[in-house]
């Protein structure tokens, strides 16, 4: 990551003494802990996500034209471009969400680590479990508690935990909300702000230990603060998993991402202009297009 | 020098109205006029009830609800002896719909799931319009199908269950005629309360925020754990609200129940013997041949089960709303 964040080291040291007093052990014990904070405890990272040549189609309109592009493991990429150029659409063809939507078609390929999750016969709840997503609005459930929201993708999926705690503090914590909730996880959800509406959901799609987190626009319906704290967010998770975004704001892309996409529609289908690495993107783009779009000129 | 200025007066909150064109006014009384008209119309109904049966309701006070005996004697003087008791039929009345709802409401909740969630849209339109002229179906014909194919059929069913579930005691009975019982004219109310309660259902179902459907499935649920992450804890008031309209309706159905249901003065729970009550049929099965003084009764009958299911209906809208306040 290019800006280290404050919070690293606070949140690591809160997870060490934490597994402490749960577990008077030797030292070794808890430099072993620190050893698996380091990736966060999720899975490995495999080989990353790639798009080959996808399209996407809402019924017979052609919203997607051709977008390659290979978001290797670890790395952070924002989608970047102009409303209606498709970036929403191709963020939710990665983790097979598009297709919710009824009369909906999309072709090309999508490689989690190097196996194709449009296969015939894959079980598209399995993949999503590894592709996880985060929402442009905050989407809790209303009817469970903050805890209940955290485990309720492990409820969903039925998979099995050793220990519900544990899990919870470290997905609140790595959600940077741990703080500001742990006194009450029993209260419903709906009580939280926005922004922490929003670290919630983050921490929610953190418990099933997602590979890629695919985030379409989550900072759009929030306030600068709590823009600034799921930033902080972002920087910290990219360290253990791979991360999309989706956003309209170019200062954001810059931010938090190691590679930018510009995405542009000319009247047809959108499609993706370039790639690249997010200081190249916004400093010395190759494209005209790109150019006048990160020095806002249009979009 | 705002220091000096001296104090402003703050003025009095002005009264704003505004001065509606006639025509505006004429049809606001209209629709008045005919919104209340319902009320109107339910009151007087009321107030008829009353006076009807206001003698009965004056004689027997609380018996008139807590007895269970239905006789009038005239003995060789000419002087009548009157003894009106609701309570077999009022508890008749309950059983009955209990059992219609036992059976009708997981039936209209699975029905309404998979109108909302699996149905291709093809099947989905028909199935919603069968759904909806099985409430509009004459309750009579209810009343022939339930007496003669229905009977038979649940006759044997109920054998079963009193060949397995005997030792439960609602499922034993002193003589073994499984004809006309409570069981039977529960299955046929059932039939009859599955419409509404299953259009209710979608309609709730169907207003699913779909941000935390997405939201489920993003998490990885299948479609069954989605609804009941979400479908199903957003439309529980719904399916409540839905449960006692029909519930309501349950209660004052007459014609169906009549036609499969032995009434007997008798308070009895053992659900698959012969013998049931119910208000509504009771007034149908009386009416006939009933004198000045039973008429009365029949009249305060009417009113107590009038009382019934507009606290039925009452309580149900008060659960909607709650459970749509709290629940979203």
């Amino acid at each position: 990551m290019n800006t280290p964040v404050k919070e690293n080291d606070g949140n690591g040291n809160l997870m060490s003494d934490q597994t402490n007093n749960a577990r008077p052990s030797s030292l070794s014990d808890v430099s072993a802990n620190r050893e698996r904070n380091k990736v966060g405890g999720t899975a490995p990272l495999g080989t990353g996500l790639e798009a080959r040549g996808v399209h996407a189609w809402f019924d017979k309109h052609h919203a997607l034209s051709d977008v390659s592009l290979d978001f290797s493991a670890g790395t952070v990429t924002a989608l970047i471009g102009p409303s209606g150029c498709g970036k929403s659409t191709f963020i939710r063809t990665l983790n097979r969400m598009h297709e919710f939507i009824p009369k909906t078609s999309m072709a090309g390929q999508v490689l989690l680590d190097g196996k194709d999750i449009y296969e015939p016969g894959i079980d598209v709840t399995k993949i999503r479990l590894q592709i996880g997503m985060v929402f442009q609005k905050p989407n809790p459930f209303p009817s469970m508690t903050i805890g209940e929201n955290v485990l309720s993708g492990i409820k969903l999926a039925q998979l099995k935990v050793d220990n519900h705690d544990e899990l919870l503090e470290e997905c609140l914590t790595r959600a940077g909300l741990w703080n500001e909730v742990k006194d009450r996880l029993g209260a419903h959800a709906g009580g939280l702000s926005g922004g922490q509406q929003q670290r919630l959901c983050i921490a929610r799609a953190l418990a099933v230990k997602p590979k890629v987190l695919l985030m379409d626009e989550p900072c759009s319906a929030l306030d600068p603060g709590s823009t600034l704290r799921i930033e902080e967010t972002i920087s910290q998770l990219s360290k253990s998993m791979t991360i999309v975004i989706v956003t309209h704001n170019m200062q954001q892309a810059a931010r938090v991402s190691d590679y930018t996409a510009f995405f542009l529609s000319d009247g047809g289908p959108g499609q993706m202009i370039e790639v690249g690495p997010t200081t190249e993107i916004f400093s010395r783009p190759r494209d005209e297009r790109t150019e006048n779009y990160v020095t806002g000129r249009f979009g | 020098m705002s220091i000096d200025a001296p104090a402003k007066a703050i003025p009095q909150p002005r009264k704003i109205t505004t001065k509606p064109r006639v025509s505006d006014q004429i049809f606001r009384a209209i629709v008045t006029a005919f919104s209340f008209s319902a009320l109107v119309i339910l009151s007087l109904i009321a107030i008829f009830l009353l006076m009807k049966g206001f003698n009965t309701l004056k004689q027997q006070g609380i018996g008139f609800i807590t007895n269970f005996e239905w006789s009038v004697v005239v003995d060789d003087g000419g002087v009548e002896t009157a003894h009106f008791g609701l309570q077999a039929m009022l508890i008749g009345t309950v059983v009955i719909s209990f059992i219609a709802l036992f059976i009708a409401v997981p039936l209209s909740v699975l029905t309404a799931l998979f109108l909302t969630f699996y149905a291709p849209e093809r099947v989905k339109r028909i199935l919603v319009t069968v759904v909806d002229l099985m409430a509009a179906f004459p309750s009579i014909l209810y009343g022939l199908w339930g007496f003669f194919v229905l009977m038979p059929m649940a006759e044997y069913w109920a054998k079963l269950i009193h060949k397995w579930l005997g030792w439960i005691y609602i499922f034993d009975l002193p003589d073994p005629i499984y004809t006309r019982s409570p069981f039977i004219a529960g299955i046929v109310l059932s039939v009859m309360i599955i419409p509404i309660i299953t259009s209710v259902s979608r309609e709730v179902f169907a207003q699913t925020p779909l941000d935390r459907v997405q939201a489920a499935y993003a998490l990885g649920a299948t479609k069954w754990g989605m609804i009941r992450a979400v479908v199903l804890p957003f439309g529980a008031g719904g399916v409540v609200g839905g449960s006692m309209l029909g519930l309501g309706r349950a209660f004052g159905e007459t014609v169906a129940v009549f036609s499969v249901l032995n009434i007997v003065f008798r308070t009895n729970f053992q659900i698959l013997f012969t013998q049931g009550g119910n208000v509504a049929s009771m007034i149908i099965q009386k009416w006939g041949e009933a004198g000045p003084s039973e008429v009365s009764a029949l009249m305060a009958a009417g009113l107590v089960l009038f009382i019934l299911t507009l606290f039925v209906n009452f309580l149900a809208n008060s659960v909607v709303t709650r459970t749509v306040k709290s629940g979203r």
